[in-house]
C-alpha cells in the first residue's frame, strides 16, 4: 500500500471504527444509534446558531492544547493548566469590570493581565523544578486545587460576597453584535481570532526563533545545552511561563467571551484537562493542536444536543464521543495494521 | 569442514538504501569468526537478518545444512543462535537471575521457581569460567560483569551459536583480556562464534577466520593467521590507511592556555583534579595521558565551565577564564569535542542541521534580533556534512540519533573545528570508531595545530597519544606526574607513569609516590 493511501486511509478507517462501537454502545443501551448520530450531526452544523456555538466552544480548546503541547515540546508536563487557566479567566473578569477604559487599551490589557496571572501561576512550578527539582506534575496538579479555592475566595472579595463578578464593561469585552446577528445571537465572540494568532506565535516561537530552539535544546537535552552555553534554569521556567500564558489566555476566553465574567466553581472546568488530549491528537504541533481542539470542540458541543433530541442520557453521550475521540488517538494501531495487512498481501503475490 | 551456519548472496534493502549486496558469511563450528567493517558498513544489518530482526530480500539462511527462514528472534532462539547486544538488555533492579530467566520462566504450580533458576545459572556460570553471582543486583555489579550475565542468558536458552555485537565498546582493557578468554572458552565447549568489530586489534587475538564487509558490500573472507592488521583495514577501508599519522615537526608560538595550581571536585565534594599545572602553546598538540578516572573529566569540564574551579586560576591567551560562563569561555576562543558525545555534543532529537549551529544559533549570520534563519542553517551544516564526510539518511533533516556513532562524532568535530577556536579540546574524539575515521580525526587535530592552533588532547588510548601528540602529559590521580616528549619515551614507560610511578624515583629505588 501507497504511503499516501495508508495517510488518507487512517483517520477514515479510525473515524469509522470510533463511530461504529461508538453505535453499539448507543444500540445495547436501547437507543437507535442513528437517531443519535443524527442529534449529534445537528448539534454541531444544524444552523448558524449551532455552528456559532461550535466555533466558541472550540475556542478555549485551543489555547489549553497549546499550553499542554508546548511544555510538551520544551520537555515539560504541564498538568496545571485547569489553574492556570482560572486564574487567567479571574484575572480578566476583574480587569475588565474594575477599570473604564478606551477599548483599544481595555481589550488588550484585559487579555494581557489573563496572560500574566496564567503565566505566574505556572511560575512556581516552573521555579521550584529549575531551583529545587521538584517535579513539575506534582506542583502543578496541586495547583489546580488551589486556583479553584483562591479563585473562589477572591470572587467572593471581588462581588461583595456575592456567587459571581459583575460583567465586564463593553469596552473590554469580545462579544460583536456583528458576529452573534450573523449566526443567530450565539455567543460567538472574536477569540477565535485571537486563538488563531495564538497557533500562528507559537509555531513562529518554536520552529523560528533562537528563544525557541533554545527552549526545545533544554527540554531535550540539559547537559548538551549547558554545553553550548544556555542557561538552562531561565529555560525551564521561562517554557512553564509561557505554557501558563497559553492557558491564561484560554481563561480570558470565557471571562470576555462566553461567560463575560466568572462564577464561583464548584469543580475544575475540564477545558485544562481536556487540553492534555487536544495536545495529543494534535501530536503537540500548534497547527494539529488546532486540529484536535476542532475536532474536541464540536463533539462536545455536537453531544449537547443528544440528549434533548434522541434522549440519549449525557453518561452514554460521554462514553460514545470519548470513543470516537480514543479511535482517532489510537491511529498508530490501525496504521501498523494496515501495514501489516499490506505486507501479507504482498508477500501472497 | 561443516558449516553450522551459511549465509549466502544475503541483500536487505531500506528504501532505496541497500544496506546488504550479495553478502556471504559461512561459519564453521567451532570457530570464532569476525565480521569486520567500518561504522555503517552493514554488520549490524547484517546480524539482525540472520537473529530475525530484518527479512533479507535475496538470499538464503542455512543452519547446519538445513535451509531456514528466521522470521523473528524465537525462532533464531530455537535454531540455537544467541546474541550478545552491543547495548545491554538488562532489567537494572532485577537480579542475574531474574534477569536470564526473564521471558522464559520456570514455573512452579503458577510462581516462578527462582532456586532451580540460579542453580541453572550458577553451574552455566562454573562450567564457562564467567564467576557470576546469580543473586547478586544489576545495577550493582559492572559493566564486564553485565556483559557475562548477557552471555549466560543466551546459553542458558541452549545458545551454541553466539553472535557478539562490539562486546568491546564499554570494556576496561583489563576485562577485555577476559573477555577473550571467555569467547576462547566457549570455543573449547564446542560454542561457534560470530564477533562483529572494527577493533583490528581484537580480532588479530582471537579469531580464526574475518568476513570483511565494506559499504554494503562483501568483500571477503581470509584466515586471520594468513593476514595482517595492515590487509584488514585496507579491505575494510578500501584504501591504504595509514596508522602512524604523518606530520611536520611542531613550532610552537605563545602560550594560550595556561594551568596554574588547579583544583575542582567532583559532584560528591571529592577533589578529582589537585593543584594541577599545565601550559599548551599555539601550534602544539598536548596530549593528556592517563587511566580513566584520574580527574580527567573534571579537567576539561572545568576549563570549559562546566564545572566550578574550586582554587587556581586558568587563562586563555592571557586573560582568565576561572568560573566564566560556558558561553563566554566558548566566545573567548575554545573549541570543545566533548567526552561524551551523546551527553553533551549532541541534542540526539534535532535534526542534524540544528546540532551543528549548537555553538552558534544565536549569532550572526545564523540569527538576527533572535529570529533564526534555518536556511543559512542548513546551507552551513551542509558544508560541514560535505567536509567532513558525515553521512546520514536525510542530510541536514536527518534526526541525529538516527546517525552512526562515527558520522555523530564527525558532526561535532566538523562543528568544533570550522569556528577556528584558538584552543581545541578533543576528549576521547575517537571512542568507538573504525580506522579510516580515526584517520582523519587525527589528521583533522593535526591541521588544526599547523594553522597555529593550540590542541588538548585527552585519550584514553596510548596509540593515540603517542601518534597524535607533541608532548605527553600523563595525570595521575588529579595532577600531572610528568611530561615527556612522544618521540623520547615508550608506551612501558608511559604505563607505568599512567599507574603513578614517577620515572625518577623508579629509577633510585621504586619508592612510591607521596
Amino acid at each position: 500500500m501507497s504511503k499516501r493511501a495508508v495517510n488518507i486511509l487512517v483517520p477514515l478507517i479510525s473515524i469509522i471504527l470510533g463511530l461504529v462501537i461508538g453505535a453499539i454502545v448507543m444500540a445495547v443501551s436501547g437507543f437507535n444509534p442513528i437517531d443519535g448520530y443524527v442529534a449529534l450531526w445537528n448539534g454541531i452544523f444544524m444552523d448558524s446558531y449551532t455552528m456559532g456555538e461550535t466555533i466558541r466552544q472550540i475556542t478555549p480548546y485551543i489555547f489549553s492544547g497549546l499550553a499542554v503541547a508546548f511544555a510538551f515540546r520544551t520537555g515539560l508536563f504541564n498538568i496545571g493548566v485547569e489553574g492556570q487557566l482560572i486564574m487567567g479567566w479571574l484575572a480578566a473578569a476583574w480587569v475588565g469590570q474594575a477599570f473604564e477604559l478606551p477599548k483599544i487599551i481595555h481589550l488588550p490589557l484585559a487579555l494581557l493581565a489573563a496572560a500574566a496571572a496564567g503565566a505566574l501561576w505556572a511560575f512556581i512550578p516552573g521555579f521550584l523544578k529549575a531551583k529545587l527539582q521538584v517535579h513539575e506534575v506534582i506542583v502543578t496538579i496541586m495547583l489546580n486545587y488551589t486556583a479553584i479555592h483562591v479563585a473562589n475566595a477572591l470572587i467572593g472579595v471581588i462581588s461583595g460576597g456575592g456567587e459571581r463578578t459583575d460583567k465586564v464593561h463593553e469596552s473590554a469585552s469580545l462579544r460583536a453584535h456583528y458576529l452573534e446577528a450573523m449566526t443567530d445571537y450565539s455567543r460567538l465572540h472574536w477569540g477565535i481570532l485571537v486563538a488563531l494568532l495564538a497557533v500562528v506565535f507559537m509555531w513562529f516561537l518554536l520552529e523560528r526563533t533562537t528563544l525557541g530552539y533554545e527552549l526545545k535544546a533544554v527540554g531535550f537535552n540539559k547537559n548538551a545545552s549547558e554545553y553550548a552555553g544556555m542557561n538552562v534554569k531561565k529555560n525551564i521556567i521561562l517554557a512553564m511561563v509561557i505554557s501558563g500564558a497559553f492557558a491564561g489566555l484560554g481563561g480570558a476566553m470565557e471571562a470576555l467571551g462566553t461567560f463575560e465574567n466568572i462564577s464561583k466553581l464548584h469543580a475544575a472546568t475540564g477545558i485544562g484537562f481536556d487540553g492534555i488530549a487536544v495536545a495529543l491528537l494534535g501530536a503537540n504541533q500548534p497547527f494539529g493542536v488546532l486540529l484536535g481542539a476542532i475536532l474536541f470542540g464540536a463533539l462536545k458541543n455536537g453531544g449537547l444536543n443528544m440528549p434533548s433530541e434522541a434522549g440519549i442520557p449525557t453518561e452514554i453521550v460521554s462514553i460514545v464521543i470519548a470513543l470516537i475521540i480514543f479511535f482517532i488517538a489510537s491511529g498508530y494501531i490501525i496504521r501498523v495494521a494496515l501495514e501489516r495487512f499490506g505486507k501479507k498481501r504482498k508477500e501472497e503475490k | 569442514m561443516e558449516y553450522v551456519i551459511e549465509m549466502l548472496g544475503i541483500r536487505k534493502q531500506f528504501g532505496d538504501f541497500v544496506a546488504n549486496d550479495n553478502i556471504t558469511l559461512q561459519l564453521k563450528k567451532g570457530e570464532i569468526h569476525a565480521l569486520l567493517g567500518e561504522n555503517g558498513a552493514g554488520k549490524s544489518t547484517l546480524m539482525n537478518v540472520l537473529f530475525g530482526l530484518y527479512q533479507p530480500e535475496a538470499g538464503t539462511i542455512r543452519v547446519r545444512g538445513k535451509e531456514v527462514k528466521i522470521t523473528d528472534p524465537n525462532v533464531a532462539n530455537k535454531l540455537g543462535i544467541g546474541m550478545v547486544h552491543q547495548h545491554f538488555m538488562l532489567v537494572e533492579n532485577f537480579t542475574v537471575t531474574e534477569n536470564i530467566i526473564l521471558g522464559s520462566e520456570p514455573t512452579k504450580m503458577g510462581t516462578i521457581n527462582i532456586k532451580d533458576a540460579a542453580k541453572k545459572v550458577q553451574a552455566l556460570s562454573e562450567k564457562y569460567n564467567l564467576n557470576v553471582d546469580p543473586y547478586a543486583k544489576i545495577e550493582d555489579i559492572s559493566v564486564g560483569m553485565q556483559q557475562r550475565v548477557e552471555i549466560l542468558k543466551t546459553l542458558y536458552r541452549g545458545a551454541d551459536i553466539l553472535i557478539f555485537d562490539e562486546p568491546t565498546a564499554s570494556l576496561t582493557p583489563q576485562e577485555i583480556t577476559e573477555l577473550m578468554q571467555i569467547m576462547k572458552r566457549l570455543i573449547e565447549e564446542g560454542k561457534s562464534i560470530i564477533l562483529i568489530t572494527h577493533k583490528l586489534k581484537e580480532i588479530m587475538e582471537v579469531s580464526d577466520r574475518v568476513t570483511v564487509i565494506r559499504k554494503g558490500q562483501g568483500i571477503g573472507t581470509v584466515v586471520t593467521a594468513e593476514s595482517s592488521p595492515t590487509q584488514l583495514a585496507e579491505l575494510m577501508v578500501g584504501r591504504q590507511v595509514v596508522f602512524k599519522t604523518e606530520k611536520i615537526a611542531p613550532n610552537p608560538k605563545e602560550i594560550v592556555l595556561q594551568i596554574d595550581s588547579l583544583t575542582v571536585a567532583d559532584n560528591r565534594g571529592v577533589d578529582k583534579v589537585k593543584n594541577l599545572n599545565l601550559t599548551v602553546r599555539a601550534g602544539e598538540i598536548v596530549g593528556i595521558a592517563g587511566i580513566d578516572g584520574n580527574g580527567q573529566s573534571e579537567l576539561i569540564e572545568a576549563i570549559t565551565g562546566l564545572r566550578k574551579v574550586k582554587n587556581g586560576k586558568i587563562t586563555l591567551n592571557g586573560k582568565e577564564i576561572t568560573n566564566l560562563k560556558p558561553r563566554k569561555i566558548t566566545e573567548s576562543g575554545v573549541g570543545h569535542i566533548p567526552q561524551d558525545r551523546h551527553k553533551h555534543g549532541l541534542v540526539l532529537d534535532f535534526p542534524l542541521g540544528h546540532n551543528i549551529a549548537l555553538q552558534t544559533y544565536y549569532k550572526q549570520p545564523i540569527s538576527k534580533n533572535g529570529v533564526i534563519n534555518y536556511k543559512k542553517v542548513n546551507e552551513i551544516a551542509r558544508n560541514i556534512i560535505e567536509q567532513y564526510d558525515v553521512r546520514s539518511g536525510e542530510g541536514v533533516m536527518s534526526i541525529t540519533r538516527s546517525l552512526s556513532g562515527g558520522n555523530q562524532q564527525k558532526a561535532i568535530i566538523g562543528r568544533e573545528v570550522e569556528r577556528n577556536p584558538d584552543l581545541l579540546i578533543a576528549a576521547l574524539p575517537t571512542r568507538g570508531l573504525d580506522v579510516g575515521a580515526i584517520e582523519f580525526i587525527h589528521r583533522r587535530l593535526i591541521e588544526q595545530r599547523d594553522n597555529g592552533k593550540a590542541v588538548l588532547l585527552i585519550s584514553f588510548e596510548l596509540d593515540e597519544v603517542m601518534n597524535v601528540s607533541d608532548e605527553i602529559a600523563v595525570i595521575y590521580d588529579g595532577y600531572i606526574i610528568d611530561t615527556v616528549k612522544p618521540q623520547e619515551t615508550t608506551e612501558n614507560e608511559l604505563g607505568l607513569l599512567m599507574a603513578g610511578q614517577s620515572l625518577q624515583e623508579n629509577t633510585k629505588e621504586g619508592g612510591q609516590h607521596e
